[in-house]
């Protein structure tokens, strides 16, 4: 409790910093908003100027800032002006697609990669442990959007399986949504899942040659028992680290693979709103997002210390 | 039994660099390190004789050659506009080539500088330093090129620019965190002792053993670079039509995946064996120069 008090005014700081930096960064694009809105050719000025004071652009910026920043807080990001929607609840309304894409995403790369990583790092050396790490070396050099389109070229286009782009929510039925949702989760899964067993098997590596290992197996405990039990755990913590601060590269991929797959997710909205210029809607997605990654990484920091004595001690 | 012995060889210096040399690159790279080599090498050719290469030219629409397959006309095919994919690839290669090289040296230098000028000075500039690369963290990759890509444009050198900056914070550790341990060593107290002045001491004493650890990733992050072009290109943000970029190839070849596969596999395939092979000889190159694994 001591340290969540103490990492506070940190953590807020960072938001602050980040959204003033959201917002700085969309308002130094170019091109003035009010003439994006209105159409480039043939509008007057007058109208223009109209729009402008409407929009309250004519205000110093940082004074803009602390208004919008001040709605933000009440979870009010404003309404896009291309749309007429409010992007709160836009962002809301796709959340649900990128979420349960991240997590599958997460889940199937998690699901692969430790076993494999178990057992690589258990037959360190051997051509088992050669086969499965140069599988992850060559995984890694593969872009996202490259895997999902062999995903589709072989499960949607040659073998009919999974269809190929659409989205259907859980909702109305659970089992076209998760049909839907694999091949995407699979693309962003591949990558993740190269990079958490190589992770993994260099920590398991170096826990395996621990001394509570040696001791382990001198009283006949079962090679399967002292991996799962008494390596993973260890180990455990620098996955969940990786997991938490890989979460970027999963929203990064998400934005490529719903627009490959055309899934309704944040990502595609964010893509399509920079094509667009909507600024508003990319500051308001910009910054939604990155404050939820700054507080999972928190949460992660935070859990760490709650279950690591390790940390808890020496901190 | 007499003991001959041999007269003592005296090495010349270039006999020396040469057995230097045969250390370090002769023994255990075993063949796929030559062929990643090789087709690295291949790569950079095609990017920097592009234009004098027995190639077609790879924008012109010949509407006859249209999803031509490989081993026709077109020696790796043609696209839907009926382009050469062969000239394509040799003219994208230069994207690949050009963006890889700018960017890291541009995170590079940039991050590296500033790494370490804060693990030399420490206090409020490190402190401030490392807040906003934190930051800069903050943001999901893709998220802030977009963003940087709408602000400075799509020309070769605004892309560099924009995927090099975000290359400046993990640069920038690396080099913070190997300037904190060199600065306290005994040879850089005993510069300052010797009252060497403050440049100096950055270039002379803590600069030559930050350099080597930075530049070992160099490959490695060019591969990565080369993917996140890659990315950029496919969504149709990278450098702008007509010039070829092997993610724009892509990206066209997924509109022809039920009829004609070549055209989204070959490019493909070309960048993925590029990226493997940066990644390869930069992974070999880097546990051989890291002193700690090759146990030197």
């Amino acid at each position: 409790m001591k340290m969540l008090l103490r990492k506070l005014p940190w953590l807020i700081g960072t938001l602050l910093a980040v959204s003033f930096f959201t917002f700085m960064l969309v308002s130094l694009l170019p091109g003035d908003p009010a003439v994006l809105i209105l159409g480039a050719g043939g509008v007057s000025p007058e109208a223009v100027a109209a729009l402008r004071l409407e929009l309250g652009l004519d205000r110093p910026l940082l004074i803009r800032y602390f208004d919008w920043l001040g709605s933000a807080l009440t979870g009010d990001l404003g309404r896009s002006p291309m749309t007429g929607q409010l992007v709160m609840d836009a962002i809301l309304a796709r959340l649900p697609v990128t979420i349960q894409l991240g997590l599958m995403a997460i889940v199937i790369a998690l699901a692969f990669a430790i076993p494999l990583a178990m057992l690589s790092a258990y037959f360190a050396g051997s051509r088992l442990d050669r086969t499965i790490s140069g599988v992850g070396f060559a995984l890694m050099s593969v872009p996202g959007f490259m895997m999902a389109i062999f995903l589709i070229l072989i499960f949607a286009v040659n073998l009919g399986w999974f269809p190929a782009t659409g989205w259907i929510p859980f909702s109305v039925s659970p089992g076209a949504n998760l049909k839907n949702a694999l091949l995407p989760a699979l693309s962003l899964a591949m990558i993740e899942l190269a990079l958490y067993m190589r992770l993994l098997r260099t920590d398991l590596i170096d826990t395996l040659q621990q001394d509570y290992i040696t001791l382990a197996r001198a009283k006949g405990m079962p090679s399967w028992r002292i991996l799962t039990r008494h390596a993973l755990k260890p180990s455990s913590f620098s996955l969940l680290t990786v997991v938490g601060l890989q979460l970027g590269g999963v929203i990064s991929g998400a934005i490529i693979v719903e627009e490959i797959f055309a899934l309704p997710g944040v990502g595609r909205l964010l893509y399509q709103s920079i094509l667009q210029r909507d600024l508003l809607m990319v500051q308001g997605i910009v910054l939604f997002i990155a404050t939820a990654y700054v507080l999972v990484n928190f949460l992660v920091d935070f859990c760490y210390s709650l279950l690591d004595p390790r940390v808890r001690y020496s901190d | 039994m007499l003991h001959k012995r041999t007269p003592q060889k005296i090495e010349s210096r270039a006999q020396n660099f040469a057995r230097a040399l045969q250390q370090v690159f002769g023994r255990g790279f075993g063949p796929g390190f030559w062929l990643a080599s090789f087709w690295l090498f291949v790569v950079a050719f095609c990017a920097l004789f592009a234009d004098w290469l027995p190639v077609r030219d790879p924008i012109d629409p010949v509407i006859a050659n249209r999803l031509n397959g490989p081993f026709t006309s077109n020696i790796l095919g043609a696209d839907g506009l009926g382009r050469d994919i062969l000239a394509r690839l040799v003219h994208g290669a230069r994207v690949s080539v050009v963006i890889g090289l700018t960017a890291v040296s541009i995170g590079m230098i940039i991050g590296g500088a500033l790494g370490v000028l804060a693990g030399y000075f420490r206090g409020h500039f490190e402190r401030a330093l490392m807040a906003v690369l934190d930051i800069i963290l903050a943001f999901p990759w893709l998220v802030l090129l977009l963003a940087l890509v709408a602000f400075i444009g799509q020309s070769l050198f605004a892309i560099s620019v924009a995927i090099g900056f975000l290359w400046i914070p993990a640069y920038a550790r690396v080099a913070r965190a190997n300037t904190l341990s060199v600065v306290q060593r005994e040879y850089v107290l005993a510069a300052k002792a010797m009252g060497a002045s403050t440049p100096r001491i950055l270039i002379r004493e803590v600069l030559p053993n930050v350099i080597l650890p930075v530049l070992a990733y160099g490959l490695v992050a060019m591969g990565l670079v080369i993917i996140v072009e890659s990315a950029l290109a496919f969504l149709g943000l990278s450098v702008e039509a007509p010039q070829p970029t092997w993610g724009g190839m892509i990206s066209e070849g997924k509109r022809h995946l039920a009829t004609a596969v070549h055209v989204a596999v070959i490019p493909s395939v070309t960048m993925f064996l590029t990226v493997l092979s940066l990644n390869f000889v930069g992974d070999r190159l880097r546990s051989r120069f890291d002193v700690r694994e090759s146990n030197l």
